[in-house]
């Protein structure tokens, strides 16, 4: 009888109606959690999936550091002549590329994560409704830093010298990063409209490979034909890497940084309260 | 506390043109477990997920707690919990992570969320397995983290949905037991189950749904009453003998005899609209009047209706898809 399963303990569970009782006992409720301790709380849950599944962290560090060498290497010599000149110019744009591109995987993770029995518990708490996709996109801002940073130790080690310094650097990332977060709520739209995990892939490689690559990330646009020099100029990408960039080498560029900060703003603004419509409407099953 | 638990009136949802509840009506008193009997696809989930405000009602009105769940969202959800049919907890985080975690949703402190927790695993007997993730749990084992994932901060109303379903008796027992201490002490619970069995024992009332209506509705005796008492199943030693004992059988019960495609099986219904006692009188006079004319019986029994029979008797209709 008490070999049945192999993951029941030995002792077969009797259920102690004092035990149970002393849990079931109404004490005084604690004080509702507010917004941002939900939130953070779900970002704690974040870790916890990363903590228990590492092997998630392949895309946040494989993948750039492939990114990097194979552009640097590849366009290089041809480009500026030299690889280590090309990084000088390359380095903030293949950062802000591989980060971009990273954000997609937020929408993913939701499309798959949404599906499980344990959101309909999450939505039937009295806690502040986005908190879980906040929390959510909190978990995604580490690997967002962590891509950022593995790609910076990648640059410094094949001779990228950013004329900023430390915080040069340190405020190209976080410009990035906050970039990244607002950037991060179309994805979390597209997780809970699309049916499946494969469409939101397609979708997003559909919008990011075009505003990637037409950009000023790899060349200048200024040897591009004027039609696509036209869509580069409009492109936030291009924002967003001319902001880095400038942040990086250590001439700031109030322009380009408030371009990019306003950008964000919008997007929160716009794709945040779509991604709380679809959720609260989600019916899923 | 004069509001029943739940009031729903005409309530509705549909989705495309399948009327997954359609104009359901019920009241659920305090303070009790109240059955909600229907096979797959009845619409038992649907109607549980508008009550616990994870679905907008098409039409109608359903209150919790004299609360509108459309309007007063976030008051119902204060009040209730819910153990979906599904794996209600995150599969790969542990029994204590899952615990800790909703604790603070719920806004404990650190030191509070994380003695909550092991009380809890304590209390299910989950404290070995505390550090195991859920994934890695038995069927049992991750019922019973549900369900106290569910009382984390003790409900006023608690929903089950189909909380035994593929469970083995010993596990079912196990939930039985908990749903019962949980009632006693206050919750109300909204169960829902595919087995009439199930309902009988726990619920001091119940519902039977089928394609989103309320077929029938009341107590678990005044139910089978209307239903039929009971079904006597027999097993005979020699096939040889079996018209004979289903002439007998015929006689002695005045109901119609089943001869299925075993061979040396036999089933009637105990009577028709009698009582549980008529019933059992029926089922001995019937044992009596086999082993007088020298049948040999193997095994002989007395079985509640199924919810077959229930669906038979209410719809003259074969419910698609019960066993
Ligand atoms: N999200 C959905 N979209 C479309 N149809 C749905 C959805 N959820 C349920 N249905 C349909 O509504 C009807 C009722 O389903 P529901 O899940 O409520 O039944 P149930 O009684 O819980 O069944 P089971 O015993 O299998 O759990 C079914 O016909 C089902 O296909
Ligand atoms: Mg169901």
């Amino acid at each position: 009888m008490s070999t049945t399963t192999t993951n029941e303990p030995a002792t077969v569970y009797t259920p102690s109606a004092d035990a149970l009782g002393a849990v079931l006992a109404r004490e005084a409720r604690p004080p509702r959690a507010g917004a941002w301790s939900a939130s953070l709380t779900f970002g704690w849950r974040a870790i916890l999936k990363i903590k228990h599944v590492p092997e998630q962290l392949f895309d946040v560090t494989a993948f750039p550091i492939i990114m990097t060498l194979m552009f640097t290497y590849l366009f290089g010599g041809a480009l500026a002549g030299s690889t280590r000149e090309y990084l000088q110019f390359l380095l903030p744009g293949i950062m802000v590329t591989s980060v971009v591109m990273i954000t997609m995987y937020t929408g993913v993770g939701l499309n798959t994560d949404i599906e499980k029995g344990v959101f309909d518990r999450f939505r039937t708490l009295p806690v502040w409704r986005p908190a879980a996709l906040v929390g959510m996109i909190f978990g995604d801002v580490l690997r967002y830093v962590l891509a950022a940073t593995t790609i910076m130790v990648v640059g410094l080690v094949l001779g990228f010298r950013p004329g900023g310094g430390v915080i040069g650097v340190l405020a190209g990332i976080g410009l990035l990063v906050v970039f990244s977060f607002a950037f991060s709520w179309i994805w979390t739209m597209f997780g809970l409209f699309l049916r499946s995990e494969k469409s939101v892939m397609g979708v997003s490689m559909l919008v990011l490979f075009p505003l990637t690559f037409l950009s000023n990330v790899f060349v200048d646009p200024g040897t591009m034909p004027g039609w696509l020099q036209g869509f580069v100029e409009v492109n936030p990408i291009t924002h967003v890497v001319a902001a880095v960039r400038a942040l990086m080498a250590g001439d700031w560029d109030t322009g380009e940084t408030m371009w990019v900060l306003a950008a964000s703003a919008v997007l929160l603004l716009v794709f945040g309260p779509l991604t709380m419509r679809l959720y609260n409407r989600k019916g899923a099953r | 506390m004069s509001a029943p638990a739940i009031e729903t009136s005409g309530l509705v949802k549909t989705f495309g043109d399948n009327r997954a509840v359609d104009g359901v009506d019920l009241t659920v008193p305090h303070g009790t477990v109240y059955g909600l009997l229907g096979p797959n696809g009845a619409g038992k989930t649907t109607l549980v997920r508008v009550l616990a405000t994870l679905l907008r009602p098409d039409g109608g009105q359903a209150r919790v707690f004299g609360r509108d769940v459309v309007r007063e969202a976030d008051a119902v959800r204060s009040r209730v919990s819910l153990t979906g049919q599904y794996a209600s907890v995150d599969e790969d985080l542990t029994g204590t992570e899952n615990l800790v975690l909703l604790a603070r949703l719920l806004g404990h402190g650190k030191r509070a969320a994380r003695d909550r927790a092991a009380q809890l695993l304590e209390a299910f007997g989950l404290t070995d397995a505390a550090g195991r993730q859920v994934k890695k749990y038995s069927g049992g084992m991750r019922r019973r983290i549900d369900i106290a994932a569910s009382i984390l901060n003790t409900p006023d109303l608690l929903f089950l949905d189909e909380p035994t379903t593929g469970l083995d008796p010993r596990s079912r027992n196990q939930v039985w037991d908990i749903i019962r201490v949980v009632v006693a002490h206050g919750t109300t619970v909204l169960l829902t189950t595919q087995y009439l069995d199930e309902a009988d024992r726990l619920a001091g009332r119940i519902a039977v749904i089928d394609h989103g209506k309320v077929i029938a509705e009341g107590t678990p005796g005044s139910l089978k009453a209307s239903i039929g008492s009971g079904t006597v199943h027999v097993r005979l030693r020699d096939a040889a003998q079996r018209p004979e004992a289903e002439r007998l059988l015929t006689t002695v019960l005045g109901t119609s005899v089943q001869a299925g495609t075993d061979p040396v099986a036999l089933t009637a219904r105990a009577g028709s609209a009698d009582s549980e006692r008529g019933a059992a009188e029926h089922a001995s006079r019937a044992l009596a009047a086999l082993a007088d004319a020298g049948i040999l019986v193997d095994d002989f029994s007395l079985g509640q209706p199924s919810l077959d029979e229930v669906f038979l008797a209410l719809t003259d209709r074969k419910p698609e898809a019960v066993a």
